[in-house]
C-alpha cells in the first residue's frame, strides 16, 4: 500500500470516503512525518494530539456522513495565524508564550470543512522575509539540494515553514499567508502550489497582521486541485473583517478541467527585468507555448509603472506594519522585559529591542521614518500613487486579457548567504508585489527544474474575485508540465 | 461688557479656542462589541479589539457614526459624504493598538456656527471648525501599588466626538456658555449625556493673550477640564501668567498643559519639543466612510427642535426676555417642564418667573435635577392658575410652594386645606375697611387731608386683619373709594 502521506489531498479524500482508511490512521502517519521532518526545522510547535483527536471527530462525521470538504485533512498552519490555546508566535520572541483565546476566522472555517491540526508552521519574524532566515525559531531547510551539491537552501518565505513542510509530505497542504509573495515565492522556490486569492476574499481576523492593506490568506498545497479545494474552505465572507468582501465563494473545482481554449493570456513585457536568468526567461517561453498549444491565445499588454512597485512595496508595507507592530508593548502579552524602577519608555524599549528580530527592526525604522512627518508626502503618498498607476495598468490589461502569465520568482532556492543582504533579498519579490499592490489573485505553478534540478514556478495573475480562471489556467499549465519531480528529503 | 485682563502695559485681551470630547451615547464601543456603562469594575468592559490582541479588526459602529453626523447637523454644519479613519500614533501604556484611531484630514463633520447666550441677553456666534469621531484611550492608575501602575481599559475604544472650535472666545464666560451650548445641543439630541462629571464630556482650552488689534499671541493647551467652574479659573490663571510672561519681556511656550485643581493652577505637561510626530496615516484596516445625502436628509429631518429654535419660540409665543428664554431651553427637561407647567397653568410669563427664580432655586439648594423635582409640572401650572384667577396672592403662593416642595401635594389641596383662599368678596373686605375706618378716624382724617401716602398703611392694616388672605387689588378699590368719604 502506498504511504497515505504520499496522496494529495482529492486522493486522500477519497481514501476516506471509501473507507480504505480512517482520518485517524491519517493523522497517525503525518504525526510520524512531522517528527520525521525535524530537521527542515519546519514547525514551531506540533500539535500531534490535537491532530488526533480532530481526526477521532472527523471519522466519527464521515461515519455519519457529515464529511466536510477537507474532512480528515491534516494541515500544516502558518504560526502567523491564531489558533485557540495553541501558541502563537509569529516566528518573533516578542509573543513568548502567547497562547490566544479565540482563532482566526480562515482556521475556523478549515475546521469547520473537517481538515484537522498537526501543528504551527515556522515563518519569517512577523512575515518580513524572503528566505525564513529571520524567525526567532530558527531557519528552515528547503527539503531540496542542487544535484551534487548538499548545501543547505532556503525555502522561500515568509512562508516557508509551510512550502518546506508541503513538499516533505511532512502535512497534506498549508496555510500560508501573502503580502508580497510570500505565498508565492516559497511555493515556486519548492516545488509547490500556492495562491493568493484577491485581497477580501480570505478574512484576515485572528491572523497576526504584517501590513494590513497587502495580507492576504491562501493555500499552499501539492498541486493545483489541492489549492482549489482548500481555497473554497478557507475564503468567505467575516463581517468581523471591515476590509472582507461580501461575495459568494465559488466551487472553483468544478470549474479547474473546463479548460483555457479562447482564454486570452496576457504576457507584460515589463517582467522582462534586467540580469533575469535564461532559465526563468526560457521556462516563461516553455509556459506561453504550453498554453497556446492548449487553445489560449498570447496576448502582449504592458504593465508600464511594474518597475515602481518594489519600491512603493517597500514603502507601503513597513509604513503599515511600523504601526500595526506597535501594539508589541509588553504590557498586555507576550514578553516583557523590565527592571525594577524602570520607567514606561525603558520597558517599551527594552521589551522591543529583545523582542523583535533585526528585519523586523529594520521594517519598523523605515516604515516609522516614511510615516514621519516632512517625509509623508514624499514617500507614503507617493507610494499610494503609484499604487494607484499600478491597479490602472492592471484594469488596462483586462481590456486585452484574461489572466496573466508571468515568472514566479527571478531565480531558484538560494543558500542562506548568497544574495541575502536585505536589497538583494527585497528583489525576490519584484514578480510578486504588483498582484499585492493591486489586491489581485495569483498563483504559483511549479513548472519545471533549473540546471541544478532545483524547481521553477511560473506565475498566473487574474481579475479580482476571479481565482476561478487563475485556477483553472494554473491547472490546464500544471497539466502540460507534468511537473513530478520529489526533492531529496522527504519527511513521509 | 468686554474681558481684560490689566497689565502693566495696558490690557490683554483673551483669545480661546476649545476643543470638547463628547462621549457617543452608544451601548457599544466605536470599533468593538464592548459595553460603555459609566462605573464598571475596572478591565470588564474590554473586548479583544479594544486590549489590541494580535490579529484582530476593528469594525465601525454604525450607531456611533450617526450620532456623530446628527450632531454635526445639530450644529449647522457640512456633513463630510466621505470621511476617513486614520491612525493616530503614540505609545502609552493605556493605548493598546499603540495609535489612536482618529478622524485627521477628512472629518466626518465640517464648518458650522453655534449661538451662545451670554448673561446680559446678548448672544455670540461661535465658529465650529469641525467634528471628528475618535476612540479614547484607556485609564492608567498610579495610586495603587507603589513601583507599578495599574491599567482599566473599560473606557478604551469608546467612540469620542471631537468637537473643534474657532479661537472666537474672549472670556471665561463664553468659553463656559460654549460648553454649555454645545451641552445643551448633544444632550437634546440624545448623541452625548453630556455628564461632565463622569467624564462623558471634557473640553482642552486654547489660550493666548494679545493686545487689542494684535495677532493672535502663542497659545498653551490646558488639558482635560471636565467642569465649567475648573475651566474659568484655568483660563483666568492662564492668561494672567501668559500676560505676566510678556510683560517681563519674556515669551510664550507653545505647550500642553494641566490645571492643579487644588492649587488653581495651571502646570506644563509637555512641551513643544517633547510633541509627538502622530505619523497620521488612513487606517488600512478600515474603508472609508461614505454617506449617502438621502440618509443625511433624513436624520437631519428626524432631528428634535433644537434649543435654539425652542428658545426663538418661546420669545415669540410666549413673549418671554431672551435670557429666560435662553435659561429654560438650555436643558431638554428643562423646557419639557416648562411647556407642561404652561399647559397646565396658562401663564407662559408668570410660569417661567416660577419655574426660574422659585423652582431652579429651590432645586438648587436641595441639590436635586429637575427630574426629581418633588413638585410636578402640572401642579406648578396649577399653582400658576390659583394666582392668576386670583384664588390665592402671589405673596401666598410661596408659602404655598414651600409646602409643594416638602410634601409634593397639590397646590388646590394644600389652599384648601389651610384655607389660604384669598378673600375677594368685595363684602367681607368692605366689612374689614368700614371696621378700619370706624376705629381709625385719627389716619383716616390725615388721608383726607392729603396725606395720600397712608393709603399703604390702611392696605396693610386690612389685609393683616385678613390674614394676608385679601386679594390686593380688591382692597386698594374699595379703600380708595371709602376713604374718599
Amino acid at each position: 500500500m502506498t504511504k497515505l502521506t504520499g496522496l494529495t489531498i482529492a486522493q486522500a479524500r477519497e481514501g476516506l470516503k471509501n473507507k480504505e482508511f480512517s482520518a485517524v490512521e491519517l493523522a497517525t502517519e503525518y504525526n510520524a512525518a512531522v517528527e520525521a521532518a525535524r530537521p527542515l526545522n519546519a514547525f514551531i510547535t506540533e500539535t500531534p494530539e490535537k491532530a488526533l483527536e480532530m481526526a477521532k471527530a472527523s471519522d466519527d462525521r464521515i461515519a455519519k456522513g457529515e464529511a466536510g470538504i477537507m474532512e480528515g485533512i491534516p494541515l500544516g498552519i502558518k504560526d502567523l495565524f491564531c489558533t485557540e490555546d495553541v501558541l502563537t508566535t509569529a516566528a518573533s520572541h516578542i509573543l513568548d508564550g502567547f497562547k490566544p483565546q479565540y482563532e482566526s476566522t480562515v482556521t475556523t472555517n478549515l475546521w469547520k470543512s473537517g481538515a484537522t491540526m498537526l501543528g504551527k508552521l515556522n515563518l519569517d519574524q512577523f512575515a518580513m522575509g524572503s528566505a525564513n532566515i529571520t524567525s526567532f525559531y530558527g531557519d528552515v531547510i528547503n527539503p531540496w539540494k542542487r544535484e551534487g551539491d548538499n548545501t543547505d537552501l532556503v525555502p522561500g518565505g515568509s512562508s516557508g515553514g509551510s512550502s518546506a513542510a508541503v513538499a516533505a509530505h511532512a502535512v497534506a497542504a498549508a496555510t500560508g499567508t501573502d503580502t508580497g509573495g510570500s505565498i508565492r515565492q516559497p511555493a515556486a522556490l519548492t516545488g509547490t502550489v500556492g495562491i493568493k486569492p484577491t485581497y477580501g476574499r480570505c478574512s484576515r481576523w485572528g491572523i497576526v497582521a504584517f501590513a494590513s492593506s497587502l495580507d492576504q490568506a491562501g493555500p499552499m498545497t501539492r498541486d493545483v486541485r489541492d489549492a482549489s479545494i482548500m481555497l473554497e474552505a478557507m475564503a468567505g465572507y467575516d463581517p468581523k473583517d471591515a476590509t472582507s468582501v461580501n461575495v459568494p465563494v465559488p466551487n472553483y473545482e468544478a470549474s479547474l478541467e473546463n479548460g483555457v481554449k479562447g482564454l486570452r493570456i496576457g504576457i507584460p513585457k515589463e517582467y522582462r527585468v534586467d540580469g533575469m536568468p535564461a532559465e526563468i526567461e526560457k521556462l516563461w517561453q516553455q509556459g506561453i507555448e504550453w498554453l497556446k498549444a492548449a487553445g489560449a491565445e498570447i496576448v502582449d499588454v504592458s504593465l508600464p509603472h511594474t518597475k515602481y512597485a518594489l519600491p512603493a512595496y517597500y514603502i507601503v508595507a513597513p509604513a503599515e506594519a511600523s504601526s500595526n507592530l506597535s501594539r508589541y508593548d509588553g504590557v498586555r502579552y507576550g514578553l516583557r522585559v523590565c527592571d525594577e524602577g524602570d520607567s514606561l519608555d525603558d520597558m517599551y524599549e527594552k521589551t522591543r529591542a529583545a523582542g523583535f528580530g533585526d528585519e523586523v527592526k529594520r521594517r519598523v525604522m523605515i516604515g516609522a521614518y516614511v510615516l514621519s512627518a516632512g517625509y509623508y508626502d514624499a514617500y507614503y503618498l507617493k507610494a499610494q500613487k503609484v499604487r494607484t498607476r499600478i491597479a490602472e495598468d492592471f484594469n488596462n490589461a483586462w481590456k486585452s486579457c484574461d489572466v496573466l502569465l508571468t515568472p514566479s520568482t527571478p531565480s531558484a532556492a538560494f543558500a542562506k548567504g548568497e544574495n541575502s543582504d536585505p536589497l538583494s533579498m527585497y528583489l525576490n519579490d519584484v514578480f510578486t508585489v504588483t498582484a499585492n499592490l493591486a489586491g489581485l489573485p495569483g498563483i504559483s505553478v511549479p513548472a519545471g527544474l533549473d540546471s541544478n534540478g532545483l524547481p521553477l514556478g511560473l506565475q498566473l495573475v487574474g481579475k479580482p474575485f476571479d481565482e476561478e480562471t487563475v485556477l483553472r489556467t494554473a491547472f490546464a499549465l500544471e497539466q502540460a508540465a507534468g511537473f513530478e519531480a520529489k526533492p531529496q528529503f522527504m519527511a513521509g | 461688557m468686554t474681558y481684560m485682563i490689566k497689565g502693566n502695559t495696558g490690557d490683554w485681551e483673551v483669545v480661546m479656542g476649545l476643543e470638547i470630547h463628547a462621549q457617543v451615547s452608544s451601548n457599544a464601543k466605536l470599533f468593538s462589541g464592548a459595553a460603555t456603562t459609566f462605573g464598571a469594575d475596572p478591565n470588564e468592559q474590554v473586548s479583544l479589539v479594544d486590549a489590541a490582541m494580535p490579529g484582530m479588526l476593528p469594525v465601525v459602529n454604525k450607531e456611533c457614526v450617526r450620532q456623530g453626523v446628527r450632531t454635526g447637523l445639530a450644529m449647522g454644519c457640512e456633513i463630510n459624504l466621505k470621511s476617513v479613519f486614520a491612525r493616530k500614533n503614540y505609545f502609552y501604556a493605556d493605548l493598546p493598538q499603540g495609535y489612536q484611531i482618529s478622524q485627521f484630514e477628512e472629518p466626518i463633520v465640517k464648518r458650522g456656527k453655534v449661538t451662545i447666550d451670554l448673561e446680559d441677553g446678548s448672544t455670540k456666534e461661535i465658529g465650529v471648525e469641525r467634528l471628528h469621531l475618535e476612540q479614547d484611550a484607556g485609564k492608567s492608575i498610579h495610586d495603587q501599588h507603589p513601583t507599578q501602575s495599574y491599567i482599566d481599559l473599560n473606557r478604551s475604544g469608546v467612540c469620542l466626538m471631537e468637537i473643534v472650535s474657532d479661537p472666537d472666545m474672549r472670556s471665561p464666560e463664553e468659553a463656559a456658555a460654549y460648553v454649555s451650548k454645545i451641552r445643551s445641543i448633544v444632550r437634546c439630541i440624545g448623541s452625548c449625556d453630556g455628564n461632565m462629571a463622569e467624564g462623558s464630556m471634557r473640553a482642552d482650552v486654547n489660550v493666548s493673550v494679545r493686545k487689542p488689534g494684535d495677532e493672535y499671541g502663542t497659545r498653551c493647551e490646558i488639558k482635560n477640564l471636565n467642569s465649567l467652574r475648573f475651566m474659568k479659573q484655568a483660563i483666568e490663571f492662564e492668561a494672567k501668567r501668559q500676560v505676566q510672561i510678556l510683560e517681563e519681556g519674556g515669551s510664550i511656550d507653545q505647550e500642553t498643559r494641566l490645571f492643579d485643581t487644588a492649587k488653581g493652577i495651571t502646570r506644563s505637561m509637555r512641551s513643544k519639543e517633547d510633541a509627538h510626530d502622530y505619523r497620521y496615516f488612513p487606517d488600512p484596516d478600515l474603508l472609508p466612510v461614505i454617506l449617502e445625502q438621502a440618509w443625511v436628509d433624513e436624520l437631519a429631518a428626524d432631528l428634535p427642535e433644537l434649543p435654539d429654535v425652542k428658545k426663538n419660540r418661546f420669545i415669540s409665543d410666549f413673549g418671554l426676555p431672551a435670557y429666560d428664554a435662553g435659561v429654560l431651553t438650555a436643558e431638554t427637561e428643562n423646557s419639557a417642564y416648562y411647556e407642561q407647567a404652561v399647559d397646565a397653568g396658562g401663564d407662559p410669563k408668570l410660569t417661567a418667573n416660577w419655574v426660574i427664580s422659585e423652582l431652579f432655586g429651590r432645586l438648587n439648594k436641595a441639590d436635586m435635577s429637575i427630574t426629581d423635582s418633588p413638585v410636578t409640572p402640572e401642579n406648578l401650572g396649577q399653582l400658576v392658575g390659583l394666582i392668576k384667577d386670583d384664588t390665592i396672592s402671589g405673596k401666598i403662593a410661596k408659602d404655598v410652594f414651600d409646602d409643594m416642595f416638602s410634601t409634593g401635594k397639590m397646590a388646590k389641596d394644600i389652599v384648601e386645606e389651610k384655607g389660604l383662599k384669598q378673600i375677594t368678596d368685595t363684602g367681607a373686605i368692605e366689612a374689614i375697611i368700614d371696621d378700619l375706618i370706624a376705629n381709625n378716624p385719627g389716619q383716616v382724617e390725615q388721608y383726607r387731608g392729603g396725606n395720600e401716602k397712608l393709603i399703604g398703611w390702611f392696605v396693610g392694616q386690612t389685609m393683616k386683619a385678613s390674614q394676608g388672605k385679601a386679594n390686593p387689588g380688591v382692597v386698594n378699590k374699595i379703600l380708595k373709594e371709602k376713604l374718599a368719604g
